[in-house]
């Protein structure tokens, strides 16, 4: 931008070269507005306001990772050759000296051993990807536990949703692209999968490879989907998850100040520009000190694919473990002719089931726990994971099984490194897989409602001090005090939350059941608007007193309730003691 | 740009800027001390409102951080990392130029000097540039009303109405026949792509159920493609991977017909009987029995062997085989045992095939019956 640096006779310090710089300025801002009449629009721009959090930087370790997926993938693309012509190699690696070996492999290692900066550009471009894929997760992860996804964002949630299968998918064929033994057997374990799934399977199987396994045609094919096809939709809908961010504005985490109808943070220009901007250097700073200091992928000792051999150890990358996982768990069922066919549920089920139930679960959950909850609010403060422990308890439940299928998809490493038989860890899995996650959501449920209780307790009580006082009656009491604004406002911040629909069996003041309530749908949805709002009530007054004088806690101790067991009439606000005048708000529902 | 010629007197550069962008060079009348970049209210000609408000607006962000001794150490931390970044980058290009590759420990050198410099110079930068935020800029906070995403009720109206409208203009409510023949004509354009895809592969037909197995085709060693006698186990155990001779360079038929082979002593085998599955014996030669290599999971080479349980292991999926026993599933995913080649001895002595597998090899699919 410094425009004027060049212009004779400005050289050194002083007023002229800083006139300079501004008329330099003015004059470039003059030419593009007078052709753009984007001085209004770029000013609001410049001060548009984005919120600060740590958890907020997930989603742009992603973005960043695929900005430099797409450079050091575009540097690949002008080495690598998407070939399966059989070559024999006489290359630098001479341990595989005269090995029949792939265009495809063979130009892997050329590009590891033969272009300056190949090896660290490859090593750059995997663990980018592998950070990507880390990154969604820890991105989704945040979003789900802080409800982030809540109206109006339903629709970049599902982006969310788009972007990481297509990530899966866009790793499992960028890793075999090299030809090499280990992603061979990835695509061998691919095939057997689509050849599984009934009726279609063997022809799916047929159309992808060109004929049968291996064939001489799934790398080009590959290769043309992994740089053109599925980059292209993750740019489109990178770009739209992007621009609705922009648009909606961004959540803000609770806070002084912070409600659903405003967005307190730092101005785009400069602060969140040069944050952002130092952000970036950071993500490829890390991804080039992994790149450096940690191999990754070294094809060249796995050898060229031949479908004879195998290594043992075969791990695919960590986002597929989960994959991998399933089917080694699954136990070995199969229907064997019946009417002359086949059904592998051995391999149809876990190659299908696990990864679709999650894809599709999290791509209904905004829409259900709106219906669940009949919430229909915009929702811009973002929830503490404590102040919904069903959810949280849900998405801990989700996260435990994942790792359940996650570990077993590495069960040989683990029964080799820990010295387990390797069967126990399956047998093991096949149960924690169903026991894992009733655990997992009863204790989060408890830890989320006794942090509430926490909470609660010190806005009634106070922050203890360690002071201990002596009433001139002989009493000791310790002294507490009022905890602060800034955390009375976070712990405060449940005012918003959702009611609990009518209690079962009564009806509105008048006695009349709500409709939506009734058939075996509606009484789903009153049972599971119960589990959703349970909690614990906030004290009322919210504590800005020390507490003291008003009993010793009996009432938030036995206070875990739904309150549709609190005996009030529905639709009463104060329910759980705390007003809630946002519950007030249209019902978009009736529009 | 006539609006903004109204209050154009007020701007540190004068008419000429505004009104003819070419006639920037004219010489600014007293320009305004501005430091660095001009912060945005102050460079109205790049940022000057158009609502006609001629007032500049007031300062929202403060210029200066509060601390300036602070700032000035941190400035200079700034300035060293800025520098550290460019010495970098510097050395990145020179590691480029100096180091060679072509051997591997060549390239492990390259990658270690070059890979560094990378590293070195982003994080310089990134740890530069938050020290330049959060030491030198001055912290504000700034709140931003939100406005409901719902548009006013007489937006959607007016929406609604112009869509109507639209609508009643383009004929296609009003105009059935025109309505109905179009979304007709659609439903095969959508589907014509399909059938493009159709050369993608050929059908599988029966494809699947054969090999290239047939009788007399000797077994050879996969690698050294040397063919097999009986008198070449000196002892049981162990497992060879064979292939049928003439198709090292044929990984489609290799794909299915992979094999593998194990002696037994005598006695361990457990022959096939009704109702009891087992090895075939009339399949083996001198208790030598031939499986197909391919799992019959997913497809991986089952290529582990423990001579002394006598498990054939997949290690992809771990599924496990009993290889005395028709290598019958005895853990693991797969549903089904290894097929058995046929094997016999030809005149000269060498193990052959006496037929194809007489089943599908590898993972089931649909139309394997």
């Amino acid at each position: 931008m410094n425009m004027a640096s060049g212009t004779p006779g400005t050289a050194g310090e002083g007023p002229m070269v800083e006139g300079s710089v501004e008329k330099a300025l003015a004059a470039t801002g003059t030419f593009l507005d007078d052709r753009f009449h984007a001085a209004k629009g770029f000013r609001t721009l410049m001060r548009k306001v984005f919120p600060d959090h740590w958890s907020f930087l997930l989603g742009e370790i992603a973005l960043y990772s695929f900005i430099i997926l797409l450079l050091s993938g575009t540097f690949l693309t002008l080495f690598f050759q998407p070939s399966m012509t059989q070559v024999v190699y006489h290359g630098t690696y001479t341990r595989l000296d005269g090995v029949r070996m792939s265009e495809a492999y063979a130009s892997t290692l050329n590009i590891s051993f033969d272009v300056r900066g190949g090896l660290l550009m490859r090593q750059i471009h995997h663990w980018a990807a592998d950070l990507f894929m880390a990154a969604i997760m820890a991105h989704m992860i945040r979003i789900f536990f802080t409800g982030a996804y809540r109206k109006p964002r339903e629709f970049n949630w599902l982006i969310g949703v788009a972007l990481f299968t297509l990530g899966m998918l866009e790793g499992l064929f960028g890793y075999s692209l090299p030809d090499d033994l280990l992603s061979g057997a990835g695509l061998r374990i691919l095939e057997g999968v689509i050849q599984s799934v009934p009726i279609v399977g063997t022809y799916l199987a047929f159309f992808l490879f060109g004929g049968q396994f291996p064939g001489d045609i799934i790398i080009p094919r590959l290769y043309i989907i992994h740089v053109l096809l599925i980059p292209g939709l993750l740019l489109g809908l990178i770009t739209a998850h992007l621009f609705f961010m922009f648009h909606q504005k961004h959540t803000q985490m609770p806070g002084k100040g912070h409600t659903d109808q405003n967005v307190v943070g730092q101005p785009l220009y400069p602060y969140f520009m040069a944050k952002t901007g130092a952000f970036f250097f950071f993500v490829f700073g890390v991804i080039a000190a992994l790149a450096t200091f940690a191999q990754i992928n070294p094809i060249w000792l796995y050898g060229p694919f031949t479908p004879i051999a195998i290594s043992s150890g075969s791990q695919p990358d960590f986002y597929m473990g989960m994959l991998e996982g399933a089917l080694r768990m699954f136990p070995s069922w199969s229907t064997e002719d019946v009417l002359g066919h086949t059904i592998p549920w051995n391999v149809f089920i876990p190659g299908l089931l696990p990864i679709g139930l999650l894809f599709t679960g999290a791509a209904l959950w905004p829409f259900a726990e709106r219906w669940i909850l009949r919430d229909y609010r915009e929702h811009h403060v973002n929830d503490r994971p404590r102040n919904a422990p069903t959810r949280t308890a849900i998405g801990i439940a989700v996260i435990a099984t994942y790792g359940v299928f996650w570990l077993e998809g590495a069960n040989d490493v683990i029964a080799d490194h820990f010295d387990i038989p390797l069967y126990t860890t399956t047998e093991v899995a096949r149960y924690a897989v169903f026991i894992v996650p009733v655990v997992a959501y009863i204790l989060t449920k408890r830890i989320c409602l006794g942090l509430q209780h926490k909470d609660a307790h010190l806005l009634e009580h106070g922050v203890e001090t360690g002071i201990i006082r002596q009433l001139p009656s002989g009493e000791y009491i310790e002294e507490t005090r009022p905890v602060s604004e800034e955390a009375h406002a976070v712990l405060t911040a449940r005012e918003t939350e959702q009611k609990p629909l009518a209690v079962p069996g009564r009806g509105d003041e008048n006695g009349v059941p709500d409709p939506a309530n009734r058939g075996a749908l509606g009484k789903l949805r009153l049972r599971l608007n119960r589990v959703f709002t349970e909690s614990v009530p906030l004290p009322v007054g919210n504590g800005h007193g020390n507490g003291h004088g008003n009993g010793h806690g009996e009432p938030e101790r036995a206070a875990v309730t739904a309150a549709s067991e609190s005996g009030l009439p529905p639709g009463r606000d104060d329910a759980e003691g705390t007003s809630n005048s946002a519950n007030q708000l249209p019902d978009d529902g009736a529009r | 740009m006539s609006e903004t010629g109204e209050y154009s007197n007020d701007l540190p550069h004068g008419n000429g800027d505004l009104a003819v962008p070419g006639d920037g060079e004219t010489p600014a009348r007293a320009p305004h001390r501005v430091i660095g970049t001009p912060p945005p209210a102050e460079a109205r000609t790049l940022l000057g409102t158009d609502d006609g408000d001629p007032a500049p607006a007031p300062r929202e962000l403060p210029a200066d951080p509060p601390d300036p001794v602070k700032a000035k150490r941190a400035e200079r931390v700034v300035a060293a990392l800025f520098i550290l970044s460019m010495l970098a980058s510097i050395g990145f290009i020179a590691a480029y130029i100096g180091l060679e590759v072509h051997s591997v420990d060549a390239v492990l050198r390259s990658n270690l000097a070059l890979g560094t410099a990378m590293t070195v110079a982003f994080m310089a930068l990134g740890v530069g540039a938050v020290i330049w935020v959060r030491q030198l800029m001055p912290d504000v906070e700034r709140t931003e009303q939100r406005h409901p995403m719902a548009s006013p009720e007489q937006d959607r109206k007016a929406f609604a109405e112009t869509f109507k409208e639209g609508a009643e203009a383009s004929q296609f409510t009003k105009r059935p026949i025109l309505r109905r023949t179009l979304i007709a004509a659609t439903v095969p354009l959508g589907l014509a792509p399909l059938v493009l895809l159709r050369d993608m592969g050929p059908l599988p037909g029966t494809s699947l159920r054969h090999t290239v197995w047939k009788k007399g085709m000797r077994l050879v060693v996969a690698d050294s493609n040397m063919p097999l006698r009986p008198e070449d186990f000196d002892s049981p155990g162990g497992m060879i991977t064979v292939i049928p001779e003439g198709y090292q360079d044929n990984d489609v038929a290799l794909a299915k017909a992979a094999t593998i082979i194990i002696k037994f002593a005598p006695g361990e085998l457990i022959p096939n009987r009704p109702g009891n599955p087992g090895t075939v014996m009339n399949w083996t030669v001198q208790n030598i029995v031939a499986y197909s290599k391919i799992c019959t999971h997913v497809g991986c080479p089952v290529a582990l062997y423990e001579a002394t349980t006598h498990h054939i292991l997949c290690p992809c999926h771990q599924s496990t085989f009993l290889a005395t026993q028709g290598a019958a599933v005895l853990f693991g995913p797969a549903s089904r045992p290894l097929p058995q080649l046929p094997i016999t001895t030809n005149a000269e002595g060498y193990l052959v095939a006496q037929s194809d597998f007489d089943e599908p090899v590898g993972p089931s699919f649909w139309e394997r019956g």
